[in-house]
């Protein structure tokens, strides 16, 4: 029974295709994956708004919303409606096409990140032997979307807050590809079927995940780092602070179009967090062999929504970088600390199995941590700023 | 350590987090419309007319001595003397205010006017929810929607409520003493005058001064 729900979605979708001639079911098969992707992730990202609400109110000891619906459930509904009914205003001096276009890109470039993704036993879309790479390279043209955005808008704020994006999305890019070069240097394979088919064995019961090991733990705080400050997401977010930039990029975007880009930092926000379950978490395999009865794409979804709770939780913690700090931290100390996180995945890859290669491999990432900690960021002023003032 | 202060940090987040749905203390947000914590005594939002009795018309302490319209400094009351005269809390007769509107919109909550009146007859309220659908005439406010009783004043204030009543009914007591003094001296006046008619017609000019002067309790009417 539990291997049917387990294949639920594969059947149903062929249960569809076959209703058409057999020349047109691949255009079917793949139509019905991408809708959906495109009903089940912006539903999640409805129920994602409500309990950020009310998570990051219960951080604050508020209550958060509770008027619409029970519990407050039905709030997305009402911002929907109202993001709908709201008048469209498009600046007179805007670049028109390249404003009305620019969400548009943006949630295109981030719904394709989910094609590769695999969301269950035999539920990806489309199994790329480059997958990894295709992903990135989608990632990288939403940037392009945001610089849109910011450009087109003819408004200071919007451009500088495209800036910002594009700086700190270069800059961040860099090392989310380079954490996960480890993983497909472990793998051997850009796919992300295969990858997460190597993670999925099982000795005495646990799990052969990647951030089990020593470059895999490294390698996953430095990609959630990454993604967090790829998804713009607090306390990487610098490209809409409010307090500076009104609403960064898309200041003047109003209505539904602003809808869109809220949206598609949501929907890049699960794909990210997807991927990065998928790259260190195995990504839809239980973590318990015990517990594998339970359908593959239950535990894709739970990584996923763990993730997006702690994204929660950060936001409700941290404050924002400041520019200098974010860039400071991307080149001088992630960049390195990645690079030298590829060198033990490989030392990791030729040395023999055992309690050796952990211990060695852990000592090498925690000293240069640490080094890295007291001596290359005390160089840095990241204390108090001291003014000067005109007398 | 670097990395450290992140951790304490979303520790101290998470017990908030967790502490909300345990602890009451925590959660310390009054859901407005459905609860209300209770005024404070000393607040004051917009002022009300107070008047004694059951009936407000006839209870209004307010004399329409025009001194708050005059001292508002926004100017937000408007007053209409009346032409007749009704008593007022000690019996006396004193015009009232045919006419007494405050604008809302326009009222700055200062509370000037109360302090300006020697009467006591407006005071502040607390109630707050003033807004309205109808912002033109459903801001101004006449004397029926201002009136408020005397027994709400205690509600709502009862600390001052009380100290008021108190000068209030010492005033009464001196105006009522007074008015038994002028009563007595007259009523001794009167007894005075008949003792002296019969004696009248025989020495007018030997008793009237002596009888009127040691009988009078309190002086002049």
């Amino acid at each position: 029974m539990f291997s049917k729900l387990d294949q639920i979605f594969v059947v149903l979708q062929h249960w569809v295709a076959g209703f058409v001639p057999v020349s047109l079911q691949p255009i079917v098969l793949a139509l019905v994956g991408v809708v959906g992707i495109v009903v089940v992730f912006p539903a999640l990202f409805a129920l994602t708004t409500v309990f950020e609400r009310k998570g990051l109110g219960r951080i604050q000891n508020r209550l958060g919303p509770n008027r619409v619906g029970p519990f407050g459930f039905f709030q997305p509904v009402a911002d929907g409606i109202k993001a709908l009914t709201k008048e469209d205003v498009v600046p007179f001096n805007a670049d028109h096409f390249v404003h009305f276009i620019s969400p548009v890109v943006l949630l295109v470039a981030v719904f394709m990140g989910f094609a590769v993704l695999p969301v269950g036993r035999n539920m990806q879309l489309v199994d790329l032997d480059a997958g990894l790479l295709f992903y990135f390279a989608m990632g990288a043209s939403s940037e392009l979307a945001v610089f849109m955005a910011g450009w087109s808008s003819r408004n200071k704020y919007s451009l500088l807050g495209a800036m910002r994006a594009v700086a700190q999305m270069i800059s961040y890019e860099v090392i989310l590809l380079l954490s996960s070069v480890a993983v497909v240097m472990m793998t051997g394979s850009l796919s992300l079927v295969k990858i997460v088919e190597a993670q999925s064995q099982y000795t005495w019961g646990l799990p052969h995940w990647y951030v089990f090991t020593p470059w895999g733990l490294l390698g996953f705080i430095l990609y959630a780092i990454a993604a967090t400050a790829e998804t713009n997401r607090s306390p990487f977010d610098l490209p809409e602070g409010e307090s500076e930039l009104v609403a960064g990029y898309f200041t003047e975007y109003s209505g539904f179009k602003f809808a869109m880009f809220f949206m598609a930092e949501y929907l890049a926000m699960f794909s990210v967090a997807g991927l990065g379950a998928t790259l260190f978490f195995g990504g839809w395999s239980a973590p318990v062999s015990a517990l594998s009865f339970v359908p593959s794409w239950i535990w894709f979804i739970a990584k996923v929504m763990v993730a997006i709770f702690v994204f929660i939780w950060v936001r409700g913690t941290l404050p924002r970088l400041r520019q200098d700090q974010l860039m400071n931290f991307a080149w001088k100390f992630a960049l390195p600390l990645t690079l030298l996180n590829l060198m033990v995945a490989g030392l990791w890859r030729f040395m023999n199995p055992g309690v050796v290669r952990w211990v060695v491999c852990f000592a090498i990432l925690a000293g240069a941590y640490v080094l890295m900690a007291r001596v290359g960021m005390k160089r840095e002023k990241f204390g108090p700023r001291s003014y000067r003032y005109a007398e | 350590m670097l990395g450290e202060g992140i951790i304490k940090g979303m520790a101290e987040t998470a017990r908030n987090f967790f502490g909300s749905f345990v602890s009451k203390e925590r959660l310390i947000t009054v859901e407005y419309p459905e609860q209300r914590i209770p005024t404070f005594e000393n607040a004051r939002v917009f002022p009300f007319l107070v008047y004694d009795g059951a009936d407000w018309e006839a209870g209004l302490r307010c004399v329409a001595c025009q001194i708050c319209e005059k001292e508002c400094p926004p100017k937000c009351i408007y007053i209409e003397k009346s032409k007749e005269k009704k008593p007022d809390y000690a019996g006396k007769l004193q015009i009232y205010p045919a006419k007494f509107d405050i604008d809302v919109s326009v009222c700055m909550s200062c509370q000037i006017c109360v302090e300006v009146c020697p009467f006591e007859a407006i005071k502040m309220n607390t109630e707050f929810e003033l807004a309205t659908d109808d912002r033109f005439g459903g801001l101004l406010l006449d004397r029926q929607k201002l009136a408020r009783s005397n027994e709400y004043y205690h509600s709502i204030h009862p600390t001052e409520a009380a100290e008021v009543d108190a000068r209030l009914a010492e005033e009464k007591a001196k105006v009522e003493a007074k008015a038994k003094a002028a009563a007595e001296a007259a009523a001794a006046k009167a007894a005075a005058a008949a003792q002296a008619k019969p004696t009248d017609t025989a020495s007018p000019k030997t008793d009237t001064p002596k009888s009127g002067t040691p009988q009078s309790g309190g002086e002049g009417a």
